[in-house]
């Protein structure tokens, strides 16, 4: 009997053993497949991060270098027919000697410095180059008669002299020399006539073209008649106005609201109402407070339009739940001890927030601000509905002033026409921003763990 | 130059009144000892608040009326038979001329001998006012100052004054955040009812096309349906839910329960750089990178994908969307107790099998919030949709086609226009207060199970 039983459960525990070693096959294959599954998510995201910065540098590299041309100008005395300067001492009052100085400029301004520049482009061409004026002016960038100009207002005894000067080639000039547009193609498909690619070949063979750093990107302001010297100084001291004023406004605020509910609050259907409405205000899409910047402090307080101080005003009231709720955190971490110390102490309850406790979360607090203000810095969609997307071709002087962005400058390139130059420019933008972003990250994490060490 | 007087003013006489009361606070310490209720810098910031207040409400009323009596002296100055010839652009002139004069930058042309003399008279006003309003203000402030520090003896508790003081600044900063509510609710819903008197609601709110007569041309408005924008809002997040989602969770998934500590710290971070992008970056990216390779991937397999269509715009919602899923997620996950993770262990369930029968189930309700966070953040995303979802605001079904959304419309009526006459602009308020109503009810509902399922926990 006993031998049968073991007889007959043999062959049964092996087909067991076998059923429990497929399905442990089974569940550890799953087992690995999940794994698999969980370590191909983390690739593709981090994919996704190294494709976006590859491509951005990839088009945006190119665009830090651009094509120069250096030629000698002769500022010909036979064009530049309007006499002397006019000196301060030839004036009664500042006013007259002023408007006096205007109309000189005024007259130079009505000069035709196109040709001066052709005058210079003919000289440095190899002799017998057969070229009409419209395709060799469309070499140098359409603001080189602007750059001359400027050169003998500042300095009128150039009259008559020949100098040296380095003007920016034409965007189409660029591509060109840089393939960005395909040389293949035929004359009808190019911006260029024949004649001045040719020219600009031989330009490019003889060094009277070359390429060098772009510093027209981060020295000049926003140009639409002249792409090539299209910059981002307006835009980046624009951004730089609203940043100030955001921090001006939200860090105090922010921090002062949070030890209020924190600290001070009693607990209340109020203070659970501004809790609430705090966590949903951090939720409201942004262009929501771009409504209410248009509705209220443009429309009904009458603040100007494209000003950086209405921007300033949307980006902090955007930035305040993020400062308020991440200093709450901070606040609430900090041990009871402290506290029940300070007070055993004597010290009064402001005492004991503002002496004892805000001091030991001024890293949290420092990092939200910063992460904060990196957030405010990208955002576009509030500043086009309270019109930063007008064309500036100036540096605002105060926060008062028209201005745009550095986020909506780059919305604003990628929009333009000449796709073949403006692409790579606006790639170049979105380094630069990027490079503010991580710097501004970097420091926040740098700030933290320093100041943590240090506490 | 005013202004900078007026504020080194105030300073010194900020920094005078601190330092008198706190010297005074020191004498009673030196005089009483420990009998003095409160130190010597509260006695000090309770003469400095003291003395600051009528000097800044003087300087107030000076701001406020300052303007007006000047333009009525600089007209009482303009002889009365030129003043009646003047109209309003040539009085404006006239006060220009006057005030150069005055300030010594001289005017072109020929000076008037009574232009001369108003513009004298000018600078002396100024120069009268001006001292006038600093000596009232500085008085005041100094009559303030002595009286509050008439008041300090070793029991005045200064301490608690200055502290109640504290408090209420405190309470406004925090009633900035429910102002801002209130603005929000305010300007929305006072614009939308505007654009309501233009527009039928129920034309606005179940209409299926969306074609308003920007133009203005013709004498009628055009048609404002709100469904075509919904219904491309709704299929752009559908797309970004179907990549965040899977990516985001298993990448969570993967950090919290595989990944050792170095591969975490490296991985965390790097994922959560996605988060620090601007959105105007990912619609560059979606624009110049994405929407031609998904076209070409299309017509490679023979299907007709725009470059910029609801697809395009959805994928790289969905990137963006990724590190927000996959840190709150990852939160979740760390506060499900490791009680239940033990217990499946033990019974011999897989790590994986622990994961999807234990860990998730008991996570649901919290991972459920976080997907509702994500997807009020992409309804109301705008800058990817407005360059890569090709604004075409036409109700259909096919995600290759481009689409509009609601974002993208209140850009389009919005941007650079802000007389608000017309229902052209007005309908941004109207879909602004549609979308704002549309995020707070996914995110009050979403708070709402994240706190519930923290609370299950605690």
């Amino acid at each position: 009997m006993a031998t049968d039983t073991v007889k007959s459960a043999a062959p049964e525990a092996a087909s067991r053993t076998n059923l429990v070693r497929d399905s442990l096959r089974r569940r550890h294959f799953n087992e690995r497949l999940f794994r698999a599954l969980g370590l191909l998510a983390i690739c593709v995201a981090l994919g996704f991060v190294t494709l976006l910065f590859a491509d951005v540098f990839r088009k945006g590299i190119p665009a830090f270098t651009q094509t120069n041309l250096h030629v000698a100008v002769t500022f010909d005395p036979e064009v530049i027919d309007v006499g002397p300067a006019p000196t301060s001492d030839q004036f009664t009052s500042e006013a007259e000697y002023n408007a006096a100085s205007l109309k000189w400029q005024r007259d130079l301004a009505l000069l035709n410095w196109n040709t001066i520049v052709e005058q210079a482009l003919r000289a440095a061409a190899p002799a017998g180059t057969e070229i009409d004026a419209r395709a060799l002016l469309s070499i140098p960038e359409t603001n080189a008669r602007h750059v001359l100009r400027e050169m003998y207002v500042k300095d009128p005894s150039l009259l008559g002299q020949t100098v040296e000067v380095d003007l920016l080639g034409s965007a189409n000039t660029d591509n060109w020399v840089k393939g960005n547009i395909d040389r293949t193609l035929g004359d009808a498909q190019q911006q260029l006539s024949a004649e001045a690619r040719a020219l600009i070949d031989t330009f490019e063979a003889d060094g009277t073209i070359s390429t060098g750093f772009a510093w027209a990107i981060f020295t000049n302001v926003d140009s639409r008649s002249a792409p090539a010297s299209a910059g981002l100084l307006g835009a980046f001291v624009g951004t730089l106005w609203m940043m100030l004023i955001v921090v001006v406004l939200a860090v105090p605020i922010g921090v002062a609201a949070a030890i209020y509910l924190e600290e001070f609050a009693p607990k209340s259907r109020i203070t659970d109402l501004i809790e609430v409405n705090i966590n949903n205000l951090a939720a409201v899409p942004s262009i929501v407070f771009g409504l209410l910047g248009a509705a209220v402090f443009i429309n009904w307080f009458h603040l100007p339009i494209s000003a950086p101080l209405v921007g300033g005003l949307v980006l902090t009231l955007m930035t305040l739940p993020t400062i308020i709720i991440a200093t709450r955190g901070a606040l609430m971490g900090v041990s009871p001890a402290l506290r029940q110390a300070a007070l055993g102490m004597g010290a009064s309850k402001t005492q004991m927030v503002f002496h004892h406790v805000l001091p030991v979360t001024f890293p949290s607090i420092l990092t939200a601000t910063i992460l904060g203000i990196a957030h405010a810095l990208g955002e576009t969609a509030p500043l086009l509905l309270i019109g930063m997307k007008a064309f500036v071709a100036s540096v605002p002087a105060t926060p008062l002033d028209q201005a745009t962005a550095l986020p909506v400058q780059i919305y604003l390139w990628q929009g333009n026409e000449n796709r073949n130059f403006f692409e790579p420019r606006t790639a170049a933008a979105i380094m630069v921003l990027l490079a503010v972003m991580i710097f501004l990250n970097g420091a926040a994490i740098y700030l933290r763990s320093r100041l943590e060490k240090r506490a | 130059m005013n202004t900078l007087i007026l504020a080194a003013a105030l300073l010194i006489l900020l920094g005078v009144a601190y330092q008198s009361g706190w010297s005074k606070g020191r004498s009673l310490v030196a005089a009483n000892g420990v009998t003095v209720h409160s130190r010597p810098q509260y006695h000090g910031a309770y003469v400095a608040l003291w003395a600051m207040i009528p000097a800044l409400v003087v300087l107030a009323l000076w701001g406020l009326f300052g303007g007006g009596i000047r333009h009525d002296y600089i007209v009482s100055l303009i002889p009365v038979d030129i003043l009646t010839a003047l109209d309003q652009s040539g009085l404006n002139l006239t006060i220009g001329r006057i005030e150069a004069l005055a300030s010594g930058y001289g005017v072109v042309g020929e000076v008037q001998p009574w232009e001369q003399a108003a513009g004298d008279a000018l600078r002396s006003f100024q120069f009268l006012t001006f001292a006038a309003v600093l000596i009232l203000a500085l008085v005041s402030g100094a009559g303030a100052l002595f009286y509050a520090r008439s008041r300090i003896t070793a029991r005045q508790r200064s301490r608690n004054a200055v502290e109640r003081v504290v408090g209420v600044v405190l309470l406004i900063c925090s009633a900035v955040a429910i102002l801002t509510t209130v603005g929000i609710v305010a300007s929305l819903v006072t614009e939308a009812l505007r654009f309501f008197s233009f527009i039928n609601p129920l034309d606005f709110f179940f209409g299926t096309v969306w074609a308003p007569n920007n133009a203005g041309t013709g004498g009628h408005y055009g048609q404002y349906g709100l469904l075509p924008l919904l219904a491309g809002t709704l299929m752009i997040t559908a797309i970004a839910m179907l990549v965040a989602v899977p990516v985001g969770l298993m990448s969570a998934i993967y950090l919290n329960q595989y990944a050792d500590r170095r591969v975490r710290g490296v991985a965390k971070p790097l994922i959560e750089i996605l988060a620090g992008i601007p959105t105007i970056v990912f619609g560059f990216f979606a624009l110049v990178t994405i929407g031609p390779f998904l076209r070409d991937a299309g017509a490679a397999i023979g299907l007709d994908i725009k470059a910029t269509s609801a697809l395009t715009a959805g994928v790289v919602m969905g990137i963006m969307i990724i590190p927000f899923v996959s840190s709150l997620s990852d939160d979740i996950l760390n506060q499900v107790p490791k009680t239940l993770r033990d217990g499946a262990y033990g019974l011999g369930a897989t790590q994986s099998e622990t994961i999807r029968n234990v860990l998730l189930p008991a996570a649901l309700p919290g991972i459920v919030g976080a997907f509702l966070l994500a997807v009020s953040r992409a309804i109301g995303e705008t800058m990817i949709v407005v360059l890569a979802a090709g604004n075409s605001p036409v109700l259909r079904g096919n995600p290759f086609e481009p689409v509009s959304t609601i974002t993208v419309s209140i850009v389009n009526q919005l941007t650079g226009d802000t007389d608000f006459t017309g229902p052209q602009s007005l309908v941004g308020f109207a879909l602004g207060l549609t979308l704002f109503v549309i995020t707070l009810c996914l995110n009050i509902f979403a708070l709402f199970i994240v706190r519930r399922f923290r609370e299950q926990y605690e």
